[in-house]
């Protein structure tokens, strides 16, 4: 296992890139802690695929470096780099037991028998499969299949990082919530490094303990998923990360302050004084009904068991609330208080007045 | 009205779907929630004419069609897969349904040009589906199975192959777009969420048995089974068995708590959602309950912890940042009051709302 950096890495798949749209990863630094948990978030095209195949050695970075502890991978072929990879779909070798399938990786390095054995069974119990060894890997549903492949990434004990490409997608949901915590369970025993890449934001926030959301190939912010949920950096990742997302409205700015149909509106933050126009950000979970307060219009209460999602109409802008199951939820015209704290004002999308905003 | 009475199907002595009775009305939205292999497709393929029963007939406004051909009723159906026409523009995919009908020109340009507009995809009209994104082929799936006003609309786990964002927001619009037609809706989904966002009516589909059929959120808080109550739940419900006597309910010798009224002595086995199970104790009649962490999920927004008791996997959901260590002792606080208590053959005996009208 190895530390990981990133060092003003790009990419483009493009012999000669001229302007932004060209690059499908823009510069980027980072540094991965040895045994640390991280995901790559953001939505389909994002950059977030080509990252992981710089990481692997399947792409060739058009700058920068990959450095794994102090050493420079950046020309090293996949095979070189001991990293093991777990995909979407599951690669088995079918007619092999699931035995032989775990030993595969060992063997192919020449381990001895002895060794294969301890290291198989321990990977065995750990992933759920010990009853299935003697099996043939054919007879297995998916997400059996999907153990096999993860732990064939977890046999060896000499990989630098164990990289997941949306791993759960073609499982079905409730063995998906399993699966997920069985991850989760195996990255706290086993202390290895491990990346993991998704579109679904409830697999990256519950398995990272740092998550890199990415959008059109830029890195907008890292943080634990508390931060990230906390405190959003850019509109994106406020409207991305929370389900529902977060309610981005426009308003008008007096004095660094937000203004919403002449309502002066508290704000954990202020703009700068310049900017006559931005956006509040606030989350449907900061937003409750009040006696008093700003004005909105319900539209629409849907229920979602454990709590109601709200639509309301807000200075012409449609935002939602959440409300937990069984509080009292008014009709047409009612007043709402948004949570000084958790609101913010965004100026172009970023965070006003955060520091070195990347 | 599409009516299913006494509808069964089997495959080579196989039973795919037991008789099954079930009514959908016009104008309403029907969900059938299950998971993989419960017998959603099979159920649609029935209702849609694409199977015949092996037993039982399909009533259409109260016409026998049991035997009537798929092309000779008004049946639309949407795919998990997005499936249209690759050499044919989006304009031409949607107006294919209607050109088959041989409808005027100036009639196709019209529904055609609002169904685009209903479903977002105006400004790709000229475009290839292979120029679309994930979401915008599925809207133009979508939108050719609405465009001619067929009675009957059967959506198959239309929105499972998108990211995230795309079916939280398609999610959203949906019954919308539903309110305004007179046609009967059908919607599969695995997932118990979605289920209750759309509202309607839901049946929970079982190992080819409807288990439950009514109103959605009744469904949910008020199951008719053990079985029901596993399919409309997630994270999985948490069950135990427990032991009804002097008055109290034993879970075991030392956790025990004052029973219903309305609940005779005897032994039944009790479900209690996860989102009922927290960190700390919320009110006084809360029942503390000692376990062993397997593993502590934190999603930023939301701690769900999996953890041990008296032998059982039981899940914890809550609000809020809680960590726990794997492996680490830890007391959680069960609101034995949202308990629901099944009998021997897995049937609703008290429990939720029932227990409070009693």
């Amino acid at each position: 296992m190895a530390r990981i950096s990133l060092s003003s890495l790009k990419h483009s798949y493009l012999p000669n890139p001229s302007n932004d749209a060209d690059w499908a990863l823009k510069e980027l630094n980072l540094n991965w802690d040895d045994g640390g948990a991280y995901a790559l978030l953001g939505p389909s095209g994002c950059g977030k695929t080509t990252l992981l195949n710089i990481i692997s050695g399947l792409l060739n970075p058009s700058h920068g470096k990959v450095l794994f502890g102090d050493d420079d991978v950046t020309g090293l072929p996949p095979e070189q780099r001991h990293i093991a990879q777990v995909f979407q779909f599951p690669v088995v070798y079918d007619t092999m037991t699931v035995y032989d399938n775990l030993a595969f990786p060992l063997r192919n390095r020449g381990v001895d028998e002895k060794t294969v054995g301890e290291r198989v069974s321990e990977i065995a119990a750990m992933t759920d499969l010990t009853e299935m060894l003697g099996k043939r890997a054919s007879g297995l549903t998916a997400d059996g299949k999907q153990k096999i492949s993860l732990g064939r990434g977890l046999v060896r004990t000499d990989v630098n990082a164990i990289l997941f490409d949306e791993p759960l997608t073609v499982i079905d949901p409730h063995l998906k919530f399993q699966l997920r915590s069985k991850l989760k369970e195996i990255h706290q025993r086993t202390a290895n490094t491990m990346i993991y890449v998704t579109h679904d934001q409830t697999e990256a926030l519950t398995f990272a303990d740092r998550v890199v959301v990415m959008n059109v190939g830029e890195v907008v912010q890292i943080g634990t998923p508390e931060e990230l949920f906390e405190t959003p950096h850019h509109t994106f990742v406020g409207h991305f990360i929370g389900s529902p997302g977060m309610n981005v409205i426009p308003c008008k700015i007096d004095n660094g302050k937000a203004v919403l149909s002449g309502v002066s509106v508290k704000t954990s933050n202020k703009a700068a004084t310049d900017v006559k126009q931005a956006e509040i950000g606030v989350r449907p979970e900061f937003i409750s009904f009040a006696k008093k307060g700003l004005e909105v219009q319900v539209t629409k209460v849907s229920d979602a068991g454990r709590f109601n999602i709200v639509d309301a109409i807000l200075a012409g802008n449609p935002i939602k609330l959440l409300v937990p199951e069984g509080s009292p939820i008014p009709s047409e015209t009612a007043h709402i208080e948004l949570k000084a704290d958790r609101t913010r004002i965004y100026c172009d999308g970023r965070l006003a007045g955060l520091e070195g905003a990347a | 009205m599409l009516e299913l009475k006494q509808v069964g199907k089997s495959v080579g002595g196989t039973v795919h779907i037991h008789p099954t009775d079930l009514a959908f009305e016009a104008g309403c939205f029907n969900v059938l929630l299950g998971t993989t292999l419960a017998g959603k497709t099979t159920l649609m393929q029935l209702m849609a004419g694409l199977e015949k029963p092996t037993i039982g007939n399909v009533h259409f406004n109260g016409a026998d069609v049991t035997g009537l051909p798929v092309q000779k009723r008004n049946v639309s159906m949407v795919y998990q897969q997005f499936i249209n026409y690759p050499n044919f523009s989006v304009y031409d995919n949607i107006a294919s349904p209607l050109r088959v009908a041989r409808l005027p020109d100036s009639e196709v340009k019209r529904r055609v040009g609002e169904m685009a507009e209903l479903m977002k995809i105006s400004a790709m009209l000229d475009r290839r589906p292979s120029e679309l994104s994930g979401g915008q082929q599925q809207r133009t799936a979508m939108a050719r199975a609405m465009v001619k006003d067929s009675d009957l609309i059967l959506l198959d786990e239309p929105l499972a192959n998108l990211d995230f964002k795309l079916r939280e927001e398609l999610r959203d619009e949906l019954p919308k777009i539903f309110a305004e037609r007179n046609c009967i809706v059908v919607y599969a989904t695995t997932e118990p969420t979605e289920a209750l966002l759309f509202g309607g009516k839901t049946a929970a589909l079982h190992e080819g048995r409807v288990a439950d059929f009514g109103p959605t959120s009744e469904i949910y808080r008020r199951p008719a089974s053990l079985t029901s109550a596993k399919v409309f739940s997630e994270p999985p419900i948490n069950i135990a068995r427990v032991v009804k006597k002097d008055g109290r309910i034993f879970l075991n010798d030392e956790i025990h708590w004052q029973a219903d009224k309305a609940l005779s002595d005897g032994e039944y086995t009790m479900g209690l959602r996860p989102h009922h199970v927290l960190p700390e104790s919320a009110q006084k009649s809360d029942v503390a309950i000692k376990g062993t962490v397997k593993v502590a999920e934190l999603s930023g927004s939301e701690s769900m912890i999996h953890f041990d008791a008296f032998g059982e996997d039981w899940v914890s959901l809550s609000h809020g940042v809680h960590p726990f260590e794997s492996g680490q002792e830890a007391t959680l606080y069960a609101d034995v009051s949202t308990c629901f208590y099944f009998d021997g053959a897995g049937k609703l005996v008290a429990g939720g709302p029932v227990s409070e009208e009693g």
